[in-house]
């Protein structure tokens, strides 16, 4: 188990530096640049900035001094908010995107397991059908829309939570944008859950179970479960990422600090070095989740183990 | 002559009502596919919904009396009208919702075919050689997918969308350069059973190139998986062009899509319900019924469950 998942831990870092340097190259390619207004600078001054921020030495240097000071956990400076540098700005939101996409990772994956479980035990009953249908409402209803929704339903109109922003703290500010995030998972989730329950339960352990006269909560309990969560547990890597970009939406729909608010403006003032921190920190983010991911897969499945 | 058993009698007078066209015909794969999506209620009523979607998006602007870039200037911000023809009112700018409508589902449906099929081609392809080839050659592309699904592949979308333009034809090809990856796992898998039938070596025994037997032997028999999958790829794809649209990053004004149209409709749907409705019911309809489609395909044509 060490030795793999060592194995694991080494394969992800050139995974992460190919990411980096892709990033890094893309987002050079681009025409423009962080200093481009709608008034033109003075040329010296537009050489000055650019000497500021290295943008005048060739590009394959920038790239050797970007990555060598990553790797010592410095991320740059912002080049359009020149107050913060990159990692002051990520460190602000970072625990608060943190705390939604986890909270929501959590509450949709418990969800999604136990509806997509009863679902599979009551297969073509009233209870499959009924819950059949709000999976299919979480997976086709886009993000935005629901999140437009539920602001106008649950914030203007009923007034039983706040329809965005964050005044440090209430947990009712997030119980909003959590459902938001939570439906698509949780959704995803209980149709993959459904699916591979249903076709544990055909199997013929699960007869010889009956047969030796095991109950049905024992047969599920002891027997079903852990051979149907493999595919659930597969999915949750991809899952993450997908919270992590509805995260993107969530957090400018609800006006929420968290890292992705400025990716969009960023992006598009070409402020390279927070685009490049953004992307990065989510990137990491999906990395070590998809680590943990593949350590419980292994843990479910020796198989894999010796592979 | 009769046998024992009375067996060439009966085979007999099968044969004869062969020659008269009588008999029971059998039934092809193709054929009992189409009847269990036929039996398959939701599946149809889906297939019918989003064919009155397509007519309504392609064929209805010509039964409008306005366009989507008129702007009507006796009419701004005005609920339905049905003596101006504004059917379903007017935005801020005094355009026809309607025709505005009819006009973002046709960028929103050509945007999800061209970029289906960018990926159809891109993951067969990919796919079909990794699986063939096998060894070192599909360990090293296979690794490659892997890396590209661990990445917050959105994030790269919006670069790219912002480094080159809002030019929709990059916004087709971009999705559907990144939509390949599960496609690709799926034709994979597929390649590395048939490359072991017995067809696929009497190709290779009588001289045929590797790329012959991919393209012209193996590709073919890989139709009812691709079909399945890309149809689930198409609601994928409108889910992540309405995503960009709704950002900001889609296609440029006067022209629309339904994602621009919700992220204009959400803020004054208090005041202007009229802007959030219709394109949310039209985007939601679609995406639901084609998965709806796509579910109903992979239970037609891959019966594994019966």
């Amino acid at each position: 188990m060490f030795g793999y998942v060592s194995r694991r831990v080494l394969s992800a870092i050139p995974i992460a530096l190919i990411a980096v340097t892709a990033c890094f190259f893309i987002l050079r390619l681009a025409p423009g640049g962080p200093f481009d207004g709608e008034r033109a600078l003075p040329p010296v001054t537009l050489a000055n900035l650019r000497a500021h921020y290295n943008l005048d030495l060739p590009l394959i240097q920038q790239y050797f001094l970007y990555v060598g000071r990553l790797l010592q956990g410095d991320f740059g400076p912002s080049m359009v908010y020149n107050d913060f540098t990159v990692a002051q700005m990520l460190w602000i939101g970072l625990p608060f995107t943190l705390m939604l996409g986890f909270s929501a990772f959590i509450i949709g994956t418990i969800v999604g397991l136990v509806a997509g479980a009863l679902s599979a035990v009551n297969q073509n009953k009233l209870p499959d059908y009924i819950l059949v249908m709000l999976v299919m409402v979480g997976l086709v209803v886009p993000n935005f829309l629901m999140a437009a929704v539920l602001q106008l339903v649950f914030g203007v109109y009923l007034d039983w939570f706040p329809a965005g922003g964050w005044q440090n703290g209430s947990i009712a500010h997030l119980v909003l944008p959590v459902t938001v995030l939570v439906l698509p998972h949780a959704g995803r989730t209980a149709r993959l859950m459904r699916g591979s329950m249903i076709e544990v339960l055909g199997t013929n352990y699960i007869r010889t179970a009956k047969a030796k006269g095991l109950g049905q909560r024992l047969i599920l309990a002891r027997h079903a479960i852990k051979p149907a969560l493999l595919p659930v547990v597969s999915y949750l890597g991809p899952g993450l990422s997908y919270l992590l970009t509805g995260s993107l939406i969530v957090e400018q729909v609800f006006a929420l600090p968290g890292i992705g608010k400025y990716f969009i403006s960023a992006a598009l003032n070409r402020d390279y070095g927070l685009v490049l921190g953004t992307t990065i920190l989510y990137m990491f983010i999906i990395l070590a989740v998809n680590l943990l991911v593949d350590i419980i897969y292994a843990w479910l499945d020796p198989k894999v183990r010796y592979h | 002559m009769a046998g024992l058993t009375g067996k060439d009698a009966v085979l007999t007078e099968y044969a004869k009502k062969l020659e008269t066209l009588d008999a029971p015909k059998g039934r092809s794969l193709t054929q009992d596919a189409t009847r269990r999506l036929v039996r398959n209620t939701a599946a149809v009523i889906s297939i019918g919904v989003v064919i009155a979607i397509v007519l309504f998006a392609f064929v209805g602007p010509y039964f409008l009396p306005w366009t989507y870039d008129k702007i009507d200037w006796s009419g701004i911000r005005k609920p339905p009208n049905f003596e101006a023809g504004h059917f379903a009112g007017t935005d801020q700018n005094g355009r026809d919702m309607l025709a505005r409508i009819m006009q973002g589902t046709q960028m929103s449906l050509i945007v999800a075919g061209v970029a289906t099929l960018v990926s159809v081609i891109i993951g067969v392809v990919y796919g079909a050689i990794a699986g063939y080839f096998g060894g070192k050659v599909d360990a090293v592309m296979m690794r490659f997918v892997d890396i590209m699904y661990a990445l917050p592949y959105i994030l790269f979308v919006i670069i790219l969308v912002v480094i080159f333009g809002r030019n929709p034809v990059l916004l087709f090809v971009g999705i559907g350069c990144l939509e390949w990856l599960t496609m690709a796992r799926i034709v994979r898998g597929q390649t590395l059973s048939i490359k072991e039938r017995e067809f696929v070596e009497a190709a290779r025994a009588s001289g045929a190139s590797s790329w012959a037997i991919i393209f012209r032997h193996i590709v073919p028999n890989l139709t009812g998986p691709v079909v399945i999958y890309a149809t689930l790829t198409v609601p994928e794809i409108i889910l992540t062009e309405s995503f960009l649209s709704y950002l900001g990053l889609g296609v440029q004004e006067p022209q629309t899509s339904l994602g621009t149209l919700i992220s204009f409709g959400a803020p004054v749907a208090e005041t202007l319900p009229w802007m959030l409705i219709g394109p949310a019911v039209v985007l939601v309809s679609l995406l639901l019924c084609l998965t709806y489609i796509g579910d109903g395909l992979r239970d037609a044509l891959d019966p594994k469950d019966r």
